[in-house]
């Protein structure tokens, strides 16, 4: 196996009932890289996301993450991943502290590890006048992008991204991007669904799936010469449009 | 464990923090308890009364004197025509009117037989049984000193006595189902609404892509609250020993290790609820309408189980309550052991190996 594609996908499969929601999808993502993972509200992105992460079990295909089978040791892709979710997912009525501190010790940080990694991730976001302020109290933004900080608090080969600037500012989105491109400049892969089809042009490569299968895969400059259009917007809807 | 120790950290800043959570584990309890004890009671007192004389001798006249003298029963008035009877009780005055026949007297002593009439206005079932019973003690009371002197061939005396209760104190009974009811409560309905809120929140998500497994979580969820219901057990407890001076005659070690027991079974329930339900609201209507009624209902709390018909009986046998409730009874009442209780504590425990085991299957289906 190569040890630069940490994901790897072939023919991943998962069926409900007679209905194929992912429908043998092919691909790799190597490390560092961006990869932007696009559909329509239901192509099943998310399903396809959810196998990945370790919570579906997949109905045919093999998939590795980070080296991991997904069918066998999920346990083990788990410790190797982050993720953030659609829903803003930190706890209200913790305080920013306490929530570092819990993500932290879930992924079974050392207290003394915790305490450093919260005084660089609180600094870095300029948080420290709210550090014990409850979350619920912060704007969307500042919650969405500790969210994010704490999605990468162990230190995750791969970080998972599902629709992560939902509801943001174009300000605050166009800083969560400069965030994602620090992880990845410091080697970790991103993996990140969109709605925003100028979020896609800032991918590294994209995968567009319609209905169940992935019906293209390039860079968005390729993908762009390969339908002939201007902007990522219309390989989107002349694919979607079929 | 580092971990483990972690969550139950933030559970309990889930709970510290949220007012309404914190009403409802600490001071309902109280409040019931307090309710239940001081102001709702089975027993009667200064109950308003109307006498229909038609004698107006002095047997008669001693016999009003008895009633009127027991704290019961207050005399409010004296009616002069039967017909009268129907306006007072539809006025709503009395409870009860007495109607003493024409020459009560003279009939006890020439015939050894006297009619008097207890009328009660039956709209509150209960009361009017209760009335009727009291006077009924009261007349018999006063048929014994009459007869005192005299000797009769054959006679049947039943004497009664209330054992356990003797006072008939309806606090002895509220307790344990009060008790019972707030474990249930802060058991089931608790647990159920935090394990849905982080689902509707979409940390549950999180955590399950998080190394931590699945049966960490559920068991981080409800530790806090086993803790918490033990608190509460013991604040009962503690109440009714203490304000309302109800004795503990069995073990009150056995009584914690039943209670235990019985909040797991609450707890596993609770567990179930929020596999089902995929907001905190439906978690919430599910407990209240399926564990809080029955609870109340159907567990020999209030109402009388062999009174109920044949198919609410046999419903009322699934019910964890109704075995904890005689539990309860049995050891804080009649002082018993385990000798006497192994058959209810038996059940109970196969019910919450039941819920367990059915909460863990459904939990792994969801995460399918």
């Amino acid at each position: 196996m190569n040890n630069n594609k940490v994901i790897q996908v072939e023919g991943l499969t998962k069926m409900f009932g007679d209905f194929a929601a992912v429908n043998a999808i092919t691909f790799e993502v190597e490390k560092g890289e961006i990869f932007g993972f696009l559909g329509a509200n239901g192509a099943g992105k998310t399903t396809a996301m959810k196998m990945l992460i370790g919570i579906s079990k997949p109905t045919a295909g093999k998939a590795t993450v980070a080296g991991f089978d997904v069918f066998t040791q999920a346990e083990d892709i788990k410790k190797n991943i982050g993720y953030m979710s659609q829903k803003f997912a930190l706890y209200d009525d913790l305080t920013v502290k306490e929530n570092i501190t819990f993500f932290g010790g879930i992924y079974g940080l050392s207290r003394k590890l915790i305490k450093e990694k919260s005084a660089v991730l609180i600094s870095e976001l300029g948080l420290e006048k709210v550090a014990n302020t409850l979350v619920g109290a912060l704007p969307l933004g500042w919650k969405q992008k500790l969210s994010f900080s704490v999605s990468l608090i162990h230190e995750p080969k791969i970080v998972f991204l599902d629709e992560p600037t939902g509801g943001v500012d174009p300000i605050t989105r166009r800083q969560f991007w400069e965030m994602i491109y620090k992880a990845a400049n410091q080697g970790t892969t991103v993996f990140v669904t969109t709605h925003y089809m100028d979020e896609a042009e800032y991918c590294d490569r994209v995968s567009i799936m319609v209905n169940g299968k992935i019906e293209a895969l390039d860079t968005p400059k390729k993908l762009k010469e390969q339908f002939e259009v201007a902007n990522m917007n219309d390989v989107f809807l002349k694919l979607a449009r079929g | 464990m580092k971990r483990f120790i972690g969550f139950i950290k933030k559970e309990f800043y889930h709970i510290f923090r949220d007012r309404r959570s914190l009403f409802i584990l600490f001071g309902m309890p109280i409040a019931q308890i307090l309710l239940f004890g001081f102001a709702i009671t089975n027993e009667i007192n200064n109950v308003d009364i109307a006498i229909l004389d038609h004698s107006k001798d002095a047997t008669t006249k001693e016999i009003i004197n008895k009633i009127s003298a027991s704290k019961y029963f207050t005399i409010k008035q004296m009616v002069t025509r039967d017909a009268d009877i129907a306006s007072v009780f539809k006025k709503g005055q009395v409870k009860a009117v007495l109607n003493f026949e024409k020459d009560f007297s003279k009939n006890l002593i020439k015939d050894h037989k006297a009619t008097v009439q207890i009328i009660t206005d039956a709209t509150d079932p209960n009361t009017a049984n209760t009335i009727s019973n009291y006077v009924n003690a009261i007349l018999q009371k006063y048929q014994k000193e009459l007869n005192k002197n005299i000797t009769f061939a054959y006679q049947i005396v039943p004497e009664t006595r209330m054992v356990y209760n003797p006072e008939l104190k309806s606090v002895y009974m509220f307790v344990p189902g009060v008790m019972t009811i707030i474990l249930m409560l802060v058991s089931a309905m608790m647990t159920s609404i935090s394990i849905t809120r982080e689902k509707e929140l979409g940390t549950m998500e999180i955590l399950l892509v998080s190394p931590i497994k699945p049966f960490q979580v559920i068991i981080g969820k409800v530790f806090p609250y086993i803790f918490l219901s033990i608190i509460n057990a013991v604040v009962i407890v503690m109440l009714s020993i203490f304000i309302f001076n109800m004795p503990v005659q069995g073990s009150l070690f056995l009584l914690g290790i039943e209670s235990v027991l019985f909040i797991i079974s609450a707890l596993a329930l609770g567990i179930l609820i929020s596999t089902i339900s995929a907001t905190q609201q439906t978690a919430m209507m599910i407990s209240l309408m399926g564990l809080m009624l029955p609870v109340i209902l159907l567990s020999g709390f209030i109402f009388p189980i062999s009174s109920m018909p044949e198919p609410l009986q046999i419903i009322s046998h699934i019910i964890p309550a109704k075995w904890f409730i005689i539990i309860v009874k049995g050891i804080m009442l009649k002082g018993v052991g385990l000798q006497f209780i192994w058959k209810e504590t038996l059940i109970l425990l196969g019910m919450t190996v039941f819920f367990i085991a059915l909460s863990v299957k459904k939990y792994k289906i969801r995460l399918e």
